[in-house]
């Protein structure tokens, strides 16, 4: 997906969503549902501003110290019978992970949810490579089939509504059209459940791993999750190098914070906690485990100044409350992630060349930042960038321009005054060449200006 | 008690009557209103665009002319907060500006801040009408903490009946040079914000920042909305 990133069109990406009524209408439902459910779902918990603080710290001390964490996670656990593999970049956890599934003739692999799998675009390369994926969760399912990307980091399929679903699965499935989301699922779970038995390998994310067990965990709802980690033999999970925490004991304030700030559950239907392989007289778990640690760009993201996006929990809270997301749609972004955090990460990993449009995708509302359960100050983030942008190279001139004028016409009240008296006489000329949606929507200036008014 | 008076660019330009609605009520309250000649923008146009050396400029002008210790009164939430949370970060590396931007940032209040903490106007009568709802702009709610005030002032004006507004917190869709560069996303936000006004059956929307009220009365007029836009000093100021 990297290859097709398309953020330089952020506008008219934006301009396209705006006219999708269809999208429109989902997206306001969905997002609006989300944001009350988490509020009910944070109004029963007492002191949530110091969970914030709490969750902010932890994560901060795992960055601050990531090294070492990483070599602990490694070695417990590589204890526990996982295989750890570091990846720099996309491209070679591709082929890493690629190469495991070949060697073992893997034909068909079931894969649960993970964004860093879509950040790397894994299931083109396996794809590619003769190998058969096939997503198991419901909204990654149903992009899948429509040859889609995620547009919400949760909520995969967030711009669809039912009856694009039930389309969807008449047109590929040959099922009979049902827009019931219960009729939908259990086709869609008849389907996958053959996937399951027949994959010869599961592919996961993880939301945290433990460094002081070695252990993996995961969040999901629909227990696919469960199942891609520990029906097949073959388990190779992969996941970003930052999503650690230092210990179990840590893990109930994440517990607490992270399903309420996705979906507003007080906890998932599913929190799987996976530490190495199938132990002898247990029942489930997989004979063998790959865990894939990517770098791809956090480096050198955690050595900069805006180290802070790295606390990120992907809870999707940002982007629900963001009046620019909601307008939009996730796709708007052109990349793997979008909202606030996408934005922001975006622009971190894939550089300002493809995405310096991007920078400008939020009014600075802070709505986000209300909501941020590990505290990340996304405002201060997107204007660290948009400085970047200028100091890059990747300013719009114009803007440049009328930028050095503003700055010396600020520092002159002649000049300042003159450029408002001036302005007012040619007021039409510049609503005209501003258009519509510019001056257009401006008052016409006064006639006396305030400052004229006053002794 | 003596003031400086900060219009603001927006006011001095398109909304002098919100200039003239605040010395009205500075001066009912008994306080003396200067206005430091020589006042322009307080640079929120460059600092939210990332350009840090012009926005600088803008700061070290202000403060060259917003001298003393009176408290600085605006009748704007986001340039109220421009100089009390930018202005001292912005010019961080120079001792001494950063002593006199901290200054200020100490005497700083937005109108209705001042009108509550102050001067306890929101304790007395003014006289309303008809149906209000009120729009909370975004740096005045959650850049400068101002939350309450503009509400306990709405709730002094007698006669009038107020009516919240669903989502009353969600950006009007200005964004300063957002507008320009994101016209379809800006021009989006401001018809969901008149659809959020329409909702409520109000006569009447009222906030305390310019430039938001100006994108609300862009969006009520693209709905073909009649309902009236004014600033909270201009209702208060009415009513006296």
């Amino acid at each position: 997906m990297s290859e097709e990133q398309t953020s330089r069109n952020f506008r008219a990406n934006s301009a396209a969503s705006i006219a999708d009524s269809s999208l429109r209408a989902a997206m306001k439902n969905a997002t609006d549902t989300f944001g009350t459910r988490r509020t009910a779902a944070f109004g029963a918990i007492p002191d949530l501003e110091g969970l914030r603080d709490k969750a902010s710290e932890v994560r901060m001390q795992v960055l601050d110290n990531l090294p070492q964490y990483l070599e602990k996670f490694t070695a417990n656990a590589t204890n526990a019978g996982a295989t750890v593999h570091r990846a720099h970049d996309a491209q070679s956890a591709k082929e890493l992970i690629g190469s495991i599934l070949k060697e073992r003739g893997v034909k068909m692999a079931a894969k649960g949810k993970s964004m860093v799998s879509e950040e790397i675009g894994l299931n083109a390369h396996l794809e590619a490579s003769g190998i058969e994926v096939v997503e198991t969760d419901l909204g990654e399912y149903i992009i899948q089939l429509e040859g889609e990307t995620p547009s919400h980091i949760i909520v995969p399929a967030v711009h669809k509504n039912r009856q694009q679903v039930g389309r969807l699965f008449a047109d590929r499935l040959g099922v009979p059209y049902s827009e019931d989301p219960q009729v939908l699922t259990k086709i869609a779970r008849k389907v996958m459940r053959e996937k399951f038995l027949a994959a010869d390998a599961g592919i996961s994310g993880a939301n945290f791993a433990i460094a002081e067990s070695g252990s993996l965990v995961l969040f999901t709802n629909e227990g696919n999750g469960r199942m891609v980690t520990s029906v097949p033999k073959l388990h190779i999970a992969i996941l970003s190098v930052e999503k650690l925490l230092p210990s179990l004991a840590d893990l109930p304030t994440f517990i607490r914070l992270l399903p309420r700030s996705a979906t507003g559950q007080a906890i998932t239907s599913y929190v799987s906690l996976i530490t190495g392989t199938r132990k002898p007289g247990e029942a489930t778990g997989a004979e063998e485990l790959h865990i894939v640690l990517l770098d791809n760009g956090r480096s050198e993201i955690l050595a900069g100044e805006c180290r802070e996006m790295l606390k990120c929990i992907r809870c999707g809270a940002c982007m629900n409350v963001c009046p620019v997301y909601r307008t939009v749609g996730g796709h708007a972004y052109g990349w793997t992630y979008p909202g606030p955090m996408g934005m922001v990460l975006t622009t971190l990993l894939t550089g300002m060349e493809k995405s310096y449009p991007l920078v400008d995708a939020s009014t600075l509302c802070g709505a986000c930042v209300d909501v941020c359960p590990v505290r990340i100050p996304l405002v201060d983030l997107i204007l660290k960038l948009r400085v970047r942008r200028i100091s890059e190279g990747y300013s719009d001139s114009r803007e440049k321009l009328g930028m050095r004028f503003f700055g010396a016409a600020v520092k002159n009240p002649a000049i300042f005054y003159w450029v408002e008296r001036v302005s007012r006489l040619f007021w039409p000329v510049i609503q005209k060449l501003s258009g519509k949606n510019v001056a257009g929507r401006l008052p016409e200036p006064s006639s006396k200006p305030f400052h004229r008014r006053m002794p | 008690m003596r003031v400086q008076l900060f219009g603001t660019c927006m006011v001095d330009s398109f909304y002098p009557e919100v200039g003239d609605a605040t010395v009205r009520l500075l001066e009912h309250f008994g306080v003396e209103v200067v206005f430091p000649p020589g006042q322009t923008c307080c640079g929120q146009p460059a600092f939210n665009a990332g350009y840090r050396n012009e926005a600088r400029g803008a700061a070290e002008h202000f403060l060259s002319i917003f001298t003393g210790n009176d408290p600085i009164v605006t009748p704007s939430g986001s340039c109220a907060a421009m100089v009390k949370h930018h202005y001292p970060e912005l010019l961080k590396d120079d001792a001494k500006l950063a002593e006199t931007a901290r200054s200020a940032a100490g005497r700083v209040y937005e109108m209705s801040q001042f009108l509550v903490q102050v001067l306890r106007a929101h304790e007395k009568v003014f006289t309303g009408s008809g149906k209000l709802t009120y729009h909370s702009s975004c740096h005045l709610t959650r850049t400068l903490g101002v939350r309450e005030e503009p509400l306990l002032l709405i709730s002094a004006l007698q006669g009038a009946e107020f009516v919240p507004m669903p989502d009353a917190m969600r950006c009007c869709g200005f964004g300063g040079m957002f507008m320009a560069k994101l016209p379809e996303i800006s021009c989006a936000l401001a018809d969901e914000k008149a659809e959020s006004i329409m909702a409520t059956g109000a006569d009447t929307v009222t906030g305390c920042d310019s430039a938001c009220l100006m994108t609300i009365a862009d969006g009520l007029q693209r709905r073909g909305s009649d309902i009236k836009v004014k600033h909270l000093v201009q209702l208060l100021a009415e009513g006296l």
